[in-house]
C-alpha cells in the first residue's frame, strides 16, 4: 500500500517522466492493457490525450465518447495499450455506450483498471469506484480535475481515500498533465505487483455469499472462460433481466469472446468524431 | 454446442432456487450498504477549506438555463455565429475561386500549348479540377469560421445547457430529452449525430432520434443555405441590413428544422413507435474555459480539413462525372441535357428545376457539393471560368436560368428537408441493423421535402 500520496505538482524534470514515452496509436504489439472508465465528463478522454499524446477531441459534455478509443505508450520498455471507455454512472447499465464499457470491464481482462474520478463530485464517483473493486484488484484511482476542486475550496486527502479503498489513489489534473508521471509510475507498479492492493469489498450476507458461491460455478461451466463469474452471479440472483437474456440467447458468451479482438474501426467519412 | 443453452437454462433455474431463500430485502440493503460507504469515505477524504466559493457557475446557469432568458439567449447565440461566418466569408471565398480559376485558366492555356487533346484538357481541368475548385472556395471559408465558434460553445460546456433547455419540448413530443444532444451533435455532421444517439438508452426514443437526426442541416448544408441566403434574400435588403437579413434567414431555416424534428418525432410516437418518454438526468458540466490550441486544432484540422477532404473526395469525381454527361453526346443533345430534361417536369412542380434535382442525385455521396455541381452544370462546358463574385452567381442564375426567390427558398427548403447523405445512410443501417429502418430514414426526407416544397411551389404559384 504505497505509491499513493501527495501528487508531483508541475513534476516535468523527474526521472519517470522522461521514461514516459507517447506512442500515439502505433500499437503492433503491447505488453499490458490498461482501461480508464469513470463516470461522464471526468476528463478521461483528456487523461487518454496526456497518456498517449493523441489528440482525442474532448467535448465538455457527457457522452461526448460514444466508442472505445485505444492508443499507446511506453514506460520503462514496456508498451502499455490504453483503451478510453464511454462515460459511466455504474456497472449496472442499460444504454448502449454505457454498455460498450461495462463489457470491456467485466469481460475485457484489463491488466489494470483506471477509475477516473471527479475530484468535485467525489461521493458520487465513489459508486463506480466500489462496483469495479468489486470485480477486479488491479485498480488505479485517478482523482482527476483536482483545480477544479482547489478553485471551489475542496482538498482530497488522496492518502486517506487510498486508506479507505486499499488500491492507489492520485491526485491529477489531466488537462495540464499535473500527476500524470506519478499515475504512469503507479500503472506500472500495481501491474508488476509492486504495489499489491487490497481492494475494498463489502461484505456480502451469509447467504448471498452462499448462494454465490454456488451459483459461480455453473456459470463458468455455461461460459467457459468466463471472467468475474462471481460477480455474474451476483447480478443474476439480483434478477437482472438483461444479463439473463444474454446468457441464454448465448449473447453474452459471444461478447465475451469478442472482448479482447479489435473495437470496431473508426470510420473515416464521419466527420465530427474526429479521431476517435 | 448443444449443452451450453441447457448449462445456462439450469443456471438460471438454480438462481431462482437460491433466490427464493434470500431475504427478501436483500438488493435494498446491498444498494443501501454501497452508498452508506460511499458517503463514509468521501467524508473521511474530502474537506472544505474556508468559505464555500462564491460560485460563477450557479450564477451563469440561473441566467443562462433559465425559463426566461435561456431559449433567447440560445437564439441569440446561434444568430450571432451565422452572422460572424457569412459576413466572414464573403470577401475569403471569392478570393480563394478568384486565385483557384485563375490556376485552371493558365493550366487550360498550358495544355492547349502543349498540344494536349481538348477532351484531356477538359476531363482533367474543366472536370475534375474545376469540381475541386467550387468545392474549396464555397466550402473552406465558411467552415473555418463557423467550427471555431462551435467548438468554443461545446468546450465551455454550452450543450448540456442547450439540452437542459429544450428536453422539455422533446418530452412533449414524446422523444427522449438527450434527443436536444443528439440533436446539436447532428448541426456538425448527421452522421456523427446517429452514432450519439447511443446516449439514448430506450430503443424506441433511440430509434426515433435516429430517423429524425437529418432534419437538422449538417455543416454540408450550411454553405448551400449561407449562399442561398446570402445571394437571395440579402439582395432584398437594403446594404446595410443585408448581412442581418442573411443570417436570419438561415436561422429560419434552422428553427424550421428543429420544428419538423419535432413535428416528426410527435408524429413518430403516436404511430408506429408508440410509447411514452422516459426520464434521465441530466448532469450540468462545469463551465471550462476553453484551451485555445485545443480548439483551433480540433476545429481547423479535425473538423475543417476532415470535412473538405471528404468533400474533395467526392467532388473529384462529381466533376468527372459532370464534364462527360456535359461532353457525351446522345443524338443532339449532352447527356445532362437529357438527363436535365427528364427530371424537369418533377423539378418545376416543386419550385426547382431538373438541373438542380440532377445535382442532388450525383450529390449524394457528400451534400457539399450540390451548389458546386449545379453551377458547373448551368456554366456548361464553356470556357466561363471567371465567375468568382457571389453577384456574378447570381446573375447566372436570375438572368440566364431564371431563378426567382421561390427558386432560392424551395431549395433551402429541400436543402434542409431531403435525404441523408450515402454515409449517413450507412449509419442508419449499421446502428439499426434494420434494412427496413434504414429505408425509412432515408425516404421519409425525401417524400417530405418533394411535399413541402410542392405545397410552398404551389401556394406561391397561386398567389402570383
Amino acid at each position: 500500500m504505497s505509491g499513493a500520496g501527495a501528487a508531483d505538482q508541475g513534476c516535468a524534470q523527474c526521472p519517470a517522466r522522461s521514461q514516459l514515452e507517447q506512442m500515439g496509436i502505433s500499437l503492433s504489439s503491447y505488453d499490458h492493457l490498461v482501461a480508464l472508465a469513470g463516470n461522464p465528463n471526468t476528463g478521461k478522454s483528456s487523461l487518454f490525450n496526456a497518456l498517449t499524446g493523441l489528440k482525442q477531441h474532448v467535448g465538455n459534455w457527457p457522452g461526448k465518447t460514444v466508442t472505445r478509443a485505444e492508443g499507446g505508450f511506453q514506460y520503462n520498455g514496456r508498451r502499455y495499450k490504453v483503451v478510453d471507455l464511454p462515460g459511466t454512472y455504474s456497472l449496472l447499465s442499460a444504454s448502449q455506450d454505457e454498455e460498450i464499457a461495462r463489457n470491456f470491464l467485466l469481460f475485457g481482462r484489463p491488466d489494470c483498471t483506471v477509475v477516473v474520478a471527479d475530484a468535485t463530485a467525489l461521493e458520487r464517483n465513489l459508486n463506480l469506484i466500489l462496483q469495479v473493486l468489486e470485480i477486479t484488484d488491479k485498480v488505479v484511482v485517478c482523482v482527476n480535475l483536482m483545480d477544479e476542486a482547489r478553485r471551489k475550496g475542496l482538498q482530497v486527502d488522496v492518502r486517506a481515500l487510498s486508506k479507505d479503498l486499499g488500491v492507489p489513489a492520485i491526485a491529477t489534473v489531466a488537462r495540464t498533465k499535473e500527476g500524470i508521471g506519478e499515475l504512469v509510475r503507479t500503472i506500472a507498479a500495481v501491474i508488476e505487483g509492486e504495489i499489491r492492493t487490497r481492494p475494498l469489498r463489502p461484505a456480502y450476507p451469509p447467504q448471498l455469499q452462499q448462494a454465490i458461491e454456488e451459483l459461480a460455478p455453473l456459470i463458468e461451466r455455461a461460459v467457459p472462460g468466463i471472467p468475474n463469474a462471481r460477480w455474474i452471479a451476483y447480478r443474476i440472483l439480483d434478477g437482472d433481466h438483461r444479463l439473463r437474456q444474454a446468457l441464454i440467447s448465448g449473447e453474452l458468451a459471444a461478447v465475451v469472446r469478442a472482448q479482447r479482438e479489435a473495437p470496431e474501426a473508426p470510420n473515416p467519412l464521419i466527420a465530427l468524431e474526429g479521431k476517435q | 454446442m448443444s449443452s451450453e443453452p441447457k448449462a445456462a437454462a439450469e443456471v438460471l433455474a438454480r438462481a431462482d432456487q437460491l433466490r427464493s431463500r434470500l431475504a427478501p430485502d436483500f438488493r435494498d440493503r446491498m444498494v443501501e450498504s454501497l452508498y452508506v460507504e460511499a458517503e463514509r469515505i468521501a467524508r473521511r477524504a474530502v474537506r472544505r477549506q474556508g468559505e464555500p466559493v462564491w460560485s460563477w457557475d450557479q450564477r451563469i446557469d440561473r441566467f443562462v438555463t433559465s425559463p426566461v432568458f435561456g431559449l433567447p439567449l440560445m437564439l441569440l447565440l446561434i444568430a450571432a455565429t451565422f452572422w460572424v461566418t457569412i459576413i466572414g466569408a464573403n470577401y475569403p471565398s471569392e478570393l480563394i475561386a478568384r486565385i483557384l480559376f485563375a490556376v485552371e485558366e493558365r493550366a487550360v492555356a498550358a495544355f492547349q500549348g502543349l498540344g494536349a487533346p481538348w477532351w484531356l484538357t477538359g476531363f482533367l481541368w474543366n472536370g475534375v479540377y474545376r469540381g475541386l475548385a467550387w468545392v474549396v472556395s464555397v466550402m473552406l471559408p465558411p467552415m473555418a469560421i463557423f467550427f471555431p465558434m462551435f467548438t468554443i460553445l461545446e468546450d465551455l460546456g454550452y450543450l448540456p445547457r442547450v439540452a437542459f433547455n429544450m428536453d422539455w419540448l422533446f418530452r412533449k413530443a414524446g422523444a427522449h430529452g438527450k434527443q436536444s444532444l443528439t440533436m446539436a451533435m447532428g448541426f456538425g455532421c448527421n452522421a456523427a449525430g446517429v452514432i450519439s444517439t447511443r446516449i439514448i438508452d430506450s430503443p424506441r426514443e433511440r430509434l426515433i432520434a435516429i430517423l429524425t437526426n437529418n432534419f437538422v442541416p449538417c455543416n454540408g448544408r450550411y454553405p448551400t443555405l449561407i449562399m442561398l441566403a446570402t445571394i437571395f434574400v440579402a439582395a432584398q435588403f437594403p446594404a446595410a441590413f443585408a448581412s442581418f437579413a442573411a443570417a436570419g434567414a438561415v436561422m429560419a431555416v434552422v428553427l424550421l428544422g428543429v420544428l419538423v424534428t419535432l413535428a416528426v418525432s410527435w408524429g413518430l410516437s403516436r404511430t408506429v413507435l408508440k410509447g411514452e418518454a422516459s426520464a434521465f438526468t441530466l448532469e450540468l458540466p462545469p463551465y471550462r474555459r476553453p484551451s485555445i490550441l485545443r480548439i483551433l486544432y480540433t476545429s481547423l484540422i479535425d473538423r475543417t480539413i476532415f470535412v473538405l477532404l471528404r468533400a474533395m473526395a467526392t467532388a473529384a469525381p462529381a466533376g468527372a462525372v459532370i464534364w462527360l454527361l456535359a461532353n457525351l453526346h446522345w443524338g443532339e443533345q449532352s447527356l445532362a441535357r437529357h438527363c436535365a430534361h427528364l427530371l424537369d417536369p418533377l423539378g418545376r412542380a416543386i419550385g426547382l428545376d431538373g438541373v438542380v434535382l440532377l445535382a442532388y442525385v450525383i450529390a449524394i455521396p457528400a451534400n457539399e457539393i450540390v451548389v458546386p455541381t449545379m453551377l458547373m452544370m448551368y456554366l456548361g462546358t464553356g470556357m466561363m471560368t471567371e465567375v468568382s463574385t457571389f453577384d456574378q452567381i447570381r446573375r447566372i442564375l436570375v438572368e440566364e436560368n431564371g431563378w426567382t426567390l421561390l427558386t432560392a427558398v424551395n431549395l433551402m427548403l429541400f436543402s434542409l428537408l431531403h435525404n441523408p447523405c450515402a454515409t449517413t445512410i450507412i449509419t442508419i443501417w449499421k446502428e439499426t441493423r434494420s434494412a427496413r429502418w434504414t429505408a425509412v430514414g432515408a425516404l421519409m426526407p425525401l417524400a417530405l421535402a418533394f411535399l413541402v416544397t410542392f405545397v410552398v411551389a404551389t401556394v406561391a404559384r397561386s398567389l402570383g
